[in-house]
Order: C-alpha cells, then sequence, then structure tokens
C-alpha cells in the first residue's frame, strides 16, 4: 500500500512471509512478461500454475488433499500481489482454488476429493467452474443447462459462456438444471460431446483464457454428481468464496497504478518542474490513497471476519462492490497521470483499468451487489 | 545424513548500511536485516541432501534475539530444526572468537555435514568454514559451485577464478558454496505455517563452556578503528571516439585490470 497508515502492522509475520512469497513470484514469472501475454491475448495458464503450485498457492485456503490451509488473510493477501501484476493471473488462482477445487472440497463426495483436489493442488490438472449461460449470466436461477438421468448415468445438454480456464481445462465443474433444481456436475473435458471454444477480441482481460462450452448429450456416470450441491446455493457458496478474492485482488490492481503514477509525477517534468508537485496532481494522489487505504482496511476487516468463521454474503458484497469500484476509479485517474503514456502497454496502468472492467462484471456486476446490499438494508428483494 | 547448516542474519545488502558511531560494529538495530544470501544456498543445498538421502538438517545460528526473525524464515525453506546462540557478550565478536562459539555449538550436535555460505555480505572475510574445520579437526571443502554424496564420500567442485577443481573429503567435514551451487526454493505456505512450531533451541555462552571475556569487542583479535562514508562517485572518463575508440577502450579495460 502506501505507507500513510502503516497498514503492515496489521498483519503477523507469517501473513507478510506469505505475500512476500507471492511477491516474488510475481516479480519473477508475472511482471516481466505480462505486457507480452496481454498483447498476444495469450497467458500460458499450465506453467504459471505448476510456477504457483510450487508454494502451494492453489487452493491456498482449504485443507487436507494437498491444499496448504492458509488463512483467509493470507489468500486475500496472495490475491492482492497476484493481481497487482495483472486481473487475468489472479483469475486464474481464483477460478482454481476458490470456484473448482472449491466447488468439490465443500459439495463433492470423498472420492471426488481424492480423484481431483490432489492435482488440481499440484498445479496439475486446470479446473474452471461453468455458471454463466449465454442468456443467462446476473440471473443463475434461470439457467436452460439440463441433465437428465438415463439409467444410472446422467446426460447434460446446453451451454455455458464467459467460462475461465475452460479451453484448458481439465476438468469443468459444470452447473444444470435437474427435477430437483440446481446441482454441480464434476465432467472431465474430454468426456465425449464437450466442447470448449476461447472467445476472441477481448478488450479486458487478455492475459487470462476465457471460453464458451457447449454440452452435447455429454454422458456422466453417477457419481459425477457433486452429491451435497442441492440448489443455488452450493455455486454461490463458490462465489462468496471467490468474490472475497475479488475485495483484496482489486486493490493490488489498484496499488500498481498507484506506485507507477506516483513515480511517474515525481519524474516527469512540464513547466519546469515535475507534475508531481502541482496540486492538482497532488489532489488525485491524495485522494486516491485515501481510498486505497480504506478498501484495505475493508478487506482486512472481512478477512478477520472471515477466520473468526463469521462472514455473511452481504458483507462481501460491500467488500466487492467498494473495493473493485474504488479500484475502477483509481486506475483511470492514474492513467490522466501518465498522459499519453498511459495509454502505452509499456505502464500497467490501463491494462489494470480494462481488466477491472471484467471484475466489475464478473462475480456478481457491482448492480447486483447493491441490489444484495439493498435487500440486507429493507428486507426487500428487487432481484424479481 | 545429519547435516547443520550455518545461517547469519545480516543488513540488507540492497539496502542502506552502516557502522554504528560508539565502537564500530555492524548497525543492526536500524538496519533492514535478512538472511545472509549465501546462506540460502547453503540451505537449499542441504534440503536436496537430506531429500535425496533421508536424514535431518539443522540450522545454526550465532546473533542477538532479533535473529530469530531469520532463524523462522530459515526454517520456513524445510530444515527440521534450529540452534540459536544468543548472549549480550557476543557483541562485536572477531571471527576468530566466533568460530570458537560455532565450534562449541557444532561439537554437541555430532553432524556428518556442515553447510556454510562462502561468504557473509556484512564481514565478507571469507574465513569462518576454514576456522571452524581446523577447530573441529575436519576436512574443509570451501567454495563449492557443486556437491556430491556417495556414502560417507564428499565430492565437491571448487570454484577458482580459472575454471574448478574436485577436491574429495570423507564426512564429517564442512562445505562452503557459492551462490553457483543451485537455485533457492521459494519457502512454501504450509512450510512457512509449519516453522513456528519447529524446535528452535536456545544456547548462552555458559551453555557452550565458552568464557565472556574470550569473545565479544575485548576479546576480539581485530578491532575496527575508525570508519568513513564511501566517497561519492565521480564522473569517469569518457573516451572520444576519433576512429581509435575501440583501441582506447581495450586500453582502459586493460589498465583497470578488467581484461
Ligand atoms: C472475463 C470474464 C470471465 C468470466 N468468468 C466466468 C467464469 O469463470 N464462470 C462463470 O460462470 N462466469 C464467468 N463470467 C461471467 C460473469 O459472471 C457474468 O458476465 C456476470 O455474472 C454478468 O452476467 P452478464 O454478462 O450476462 O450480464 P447481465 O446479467 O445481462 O447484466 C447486464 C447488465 O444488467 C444489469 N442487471 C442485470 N440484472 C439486473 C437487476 N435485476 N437489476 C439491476 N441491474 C441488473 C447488470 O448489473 C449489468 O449491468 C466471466 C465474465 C467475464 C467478463
Amino acid at each position: 500500500m502506501t505507507g500513510l497508515l502503516d497498514l503492515d502492522s496489521l498483519h503477523s509475520d507469517e501473513e507478510l512471509q506469505i505475500r512476500e512469497v507471492v511477491r516474488r513470484l510475481v516479480d519473477e514469472h508475472v511482471r516481466p512478461h505480462v505486457a507480452g501475454w496481454y498483447e498476444d491475448g495469450h497467458v500460458p495458464v499450465r506453467d504459471l500454475a505448476k510456477a504457483f503450485a510450487e508454494v502451494g498457492l492453489l487452493g491456498m485456503h482449504l485443507s487436507g488433499y494437498g491444499c496448504a490451509g492458509a488463512s483467509a488473510v493470507a489468500y486475500g493477501l496472495a490475491c492482492l500481489e497476484l493481481e497487482a501484476g495483472d486481473s487475468g493471473v489472479r483469475s486464474l488462482v481464483s477460478v482454481q482454488g476458490s470456484l473448482a477445487m472449491f466447488a468439490i472440497w465443500k459439495w463433492g463426495s470423498e472420492e471426488q476429493k481424492q480423484r481431483w483436489l490432489p492435482s488440481m493442488a499440484a498445479g496439475d490438472a486446470i479446473g474452471c467452474f461453468g455458471l454463466t449461460e449465454p442468456d443467462h449470466g446476473s440471473d443463475p436461477a434461470s439457467m436452460a443447462t439440463r441433465a437428465r438421468r438415463d439409467g444410472s448415468d446422467w446426460v447434460l445438454n446446453g451451454s455455458k459462456m464467459w467460462i475461465t480456464n475452460a479451453p484448458v481445462a481439465d476438468v469443468a465443474v459444470i452447473w444444470a438444471r435437474v427435477e430437483e433444481g440446481v446441482t454441480g456436475f464434476v465432467v472431465p473435458t474430454d468426456a465425449p460431446g464437450f466442447s470448449a471454444r476461447e472467445i476472441k477480441q477481448k478488450l479486458s482481460l487478455r492475459a487470462s483464457s476465457t471460453g464458451e462450452i457447449v454440452l452435447d448429450d455429454v454422458r456422466l456416470p453417477a457419481d459425477a454428481q457433486l452429491p451435497f450441491a442441492k440448489g443455488l446455493k452450493a455455486p454461490l457458496s463458490c462465489l462468496t468464496e471467490a468474490r472475497y478474492g475479488i475485495v483484496w485482488g482489486a486493490l493490488g490492481a489498484a496499488r500498481d497504478c498507484l506506485d507507477t503514477a506516483i513515480d511517474y509525477a515525481r519524474t516527469r517534468e512540464q513547466f519546469g518542474r515535475p507534475i508531481g508537485g502541482f496540486q492538482l496532481t497532488q489532489a488525485k494522489l491524495a485522494d486516491m490513497a485515501v481510498e486505497l487505504e480504506k478498501g484495505y482496511l475493508l478487506a482486512v476487516h472481512l478477512g478477520r471476519t472471515h477466520d473468526a468463521g463469521r462472514l455473511k454474503p452481504h458483507q462481501v458484497s460491500v467488500g466487492k462492490l467498494n473495493n473493485v469500484r474504488e479500484a475502477i476509479a483509481i486506475a483511470r485517474q492514474c492513467r490522466t497521470i501518465l498522459g499519453a503514456n498511459g495509454i502505452s502497454g509499456e505502464y500497467p496502468v490501463l491494462r489494470h483499468a480494462n481488466n477491472l472492467e471484467s471484475v466489475l462484471t464478473y462475480e456478481g456486476t457491482s448492480e447486483v451487489h447493491q441490489l444484495v446490499i439493498g435487500q440486507q438494508l429493507t428486507g426487500l428483494a428487487a432481484f424479481t | 545424513m545429519k547435516i547443520v547448516v550455518l545461517v547469519k542474519q545480516v543488513p540488507d545488502s540492497g539496502a542502506e548500511r552502516s557502522l554504528r558511531a560508539d565502537d564500530n560494529t555492524v548497525d543492526r538495530a536500524t538496519a533492514n536485516n535478512v538472511i545472509n544470501e549465501m546462506d540460502e544456498y547453503a540451505i537449499e543445498e542441504a534440503l536436496r541432501l537430506k531429500e535425496a538421502h533421508g536424514g535431518e538438517v539443522v540450522i545454526l545460528t550465532m546473533g542477538p534475539d532479533k535473529a530469530t526473525d531469520s532463524i523462522r524464515k530459515a526454517l520456513s525453506m524445510g530444515p527440521d530444526a534450529a540452534v540459536h546462540v544468543v548472549d549480550d557478550a557476543l557483541h562485536g565478536s572477531c571471527a576468530i572468537a566466533t568460530s570458537k562459539v560455532l565450534a562449541a555449538a557444532l561439537a554437541q550436535q555430532n553432524a556428518d555435514l556442515i553447510i556454510a555460505g562462502a561468504e557473509s555480505t556484512d564481514g565478507r572475510v571469507q574465513v569462518l568454514p576454514h576456522m571452524l574445520a581446523e577447530r573441529l579437526g575436519i576436512a574443509a571443502l570451501t567454495g563449492a559451485r557443486k556437491l556430491t554424496v556417495d556414502g560417507s564420500t564428499l565430492t565437491v567442485e571448487r570454484q577458482t577464478d580459472e575454471g574448478y577443481e574436485v577436491v574429495t573429503a570423507s564426512t564429517p567435514a564442512v562445505v562452503s558454496v557459492w551462490d553457483t551451487i543451485n537455485d533457492p526454493r521459494y519457502p512454501s505456505f504450509k512450510g512457512i505455517m509449519a516453522a513456528k512450531k519447529k524446535p528452535v533451541q536456545t544456547l548462552s555462552l555458559a551453555d557452550l563452556g565458552v568464557a565472556a571475556s574470550e569473545v565479544g569487542l575485548d576479546g576480539a583479535t581485530s578491532a575496527v578503528l575508525e570508519h568513513g562514508k564511501r566517497p561519492p562517485r565521480t564522473g569517469g572518463n569518457t573516451v572520444e571516439d576519433s576512429g581509435d575508440g575501440g583501441v582506447k577502450l581495450v586500453e582502459f579495460l586493460a589498465t583497470e585490470k578488467f581484461v
């Protein structure tokens, strides 16, 4: 962070050490390459997953099955450092750990956990999480993907859209409607009838693989169903985990922008002096730093609440709404300080700002989080 | 195989470092203290040997109370336990006195192998491994860029200015390593969380049977009498190229003994 409030004093040595390891990993494996990945629209997901797995980053907040069992605050710090590199790289880790692995860890059978979690933690198996559909985004309850019984087998039909890591995944957690409601399936991506196509021409989150999944009579054995996933609360519980990581992650993107802007403002001279010496620039920097540090306090509070086992979904909505909204405002403001250089891939700022457009939308749009908070305040649901 | 790795806490060589005004010793109180860089390579080498041959890795540190930070960090990479020699009387100890204390601590360990970094970034005397081998009456294989263990036989590629020498010894022995020997791992999250539960034994001079008068500033065989700041960089020479630029560059490099 900016150092204004000595926020490191909120952390244990262990938390700071975990942060340090992730920071070094990002410095080594992400920063030198990310501008190129962004330009190419291609990221080496498997190599990154292996490098991250080596220290235990994938599913770090889960326990057992080869996972590190770290605290929620430590996981948050890891997300922050990853996203200071790139939101796409943080997305890779969020989807692997908080969506795909968490779904199996929380709602899967012992056999499913044994089969998938250790290899996913080791970065050998990449997972994805298919909830969103072409016609059903904010309203997943009306999903069209169906699973029907055929003898003891399941047969899946439908399509999933905007699925992070789908084109590279070994295993997909697919949410589908059955007679009793929504449930989840663990689908090996080599199952006949499963196909995933890369979504091209993204102008945001380009250092991340995003795909469309088509399920065409995908036949699965009975034990592919997540036995404890009954109803929409199962996928929503995964989203709460991933959103919690975003509360921290967004701050990382904002920090990287602000660090860049402060550095730039101190050295870039116009009218014979550094632009950081102009009051208008200082007002921008001060306001951004204040928002960044406030967002951090919010993240730490939610993290400590999570570690105490008391975190409620609407509280995560408060964090996601605020921190992503402020992060994108910071990124855009920093862009102005860099002038023309602000639009260049040689600086991270516009890349972060563009990435945060996706972060603003996925894992519940800002509007949906406002509705969640509104419902909490009034007792009235505005969704339907 | 039991391996003891010597780990020293030093001021971060990447940050501003200074000596104390009162007694000319390294200012550790205001510095950003970290594990001596070369020691991370020593730890890594020990961990690899343990992974290949089994056994136990113990960290040995002599340093002030605050050195526990570095000990925990070292343990987070994977060693099993640590010994911390801490005593106010040790402040200002010279290399000879330090080797006396570390040798006394090592004598309690019965290690098959002692691995150290080839130098510390604060002292940079490069003599400690040799002194320890002398005091313990065992072989010193110093400046290793490669180490292989076959039963009780150690083979080291000893890095020199011209290339390397192959030297062998049998255990127990002291091996010091350069940063060419391996690529140290990042501590894993599990390792970081496990480190705080690993045993760290604290020993005083009395526990080691070393008298306070033999160590510290009073017992030191060498002393820093005065110190000053490094003079600021000066402009340097500009070589004008009027057709003979290449020759002039080579002449410069030759006079500075770069070629
Ligand atoms: C890069 C990227 C990666 C993604 N990865 C995944 C993934 O891995 N897995 C997955 O399942 N999904 C993923 N998504 C999908 C994401 O979760 C959805 O895009 C998101 O839920 C919004 O759905 P939608 O795009 O269909 O927008 P819509 O739901 O159509 O919303 C459009 C607009 O209408 C607003 N709106 C909708 N309903 C209301 C309402 N009741 N009141 C007020 N406003 C409303 C929204 O807030 C938004 O502004 C990803 C998306 C992106 C961009």
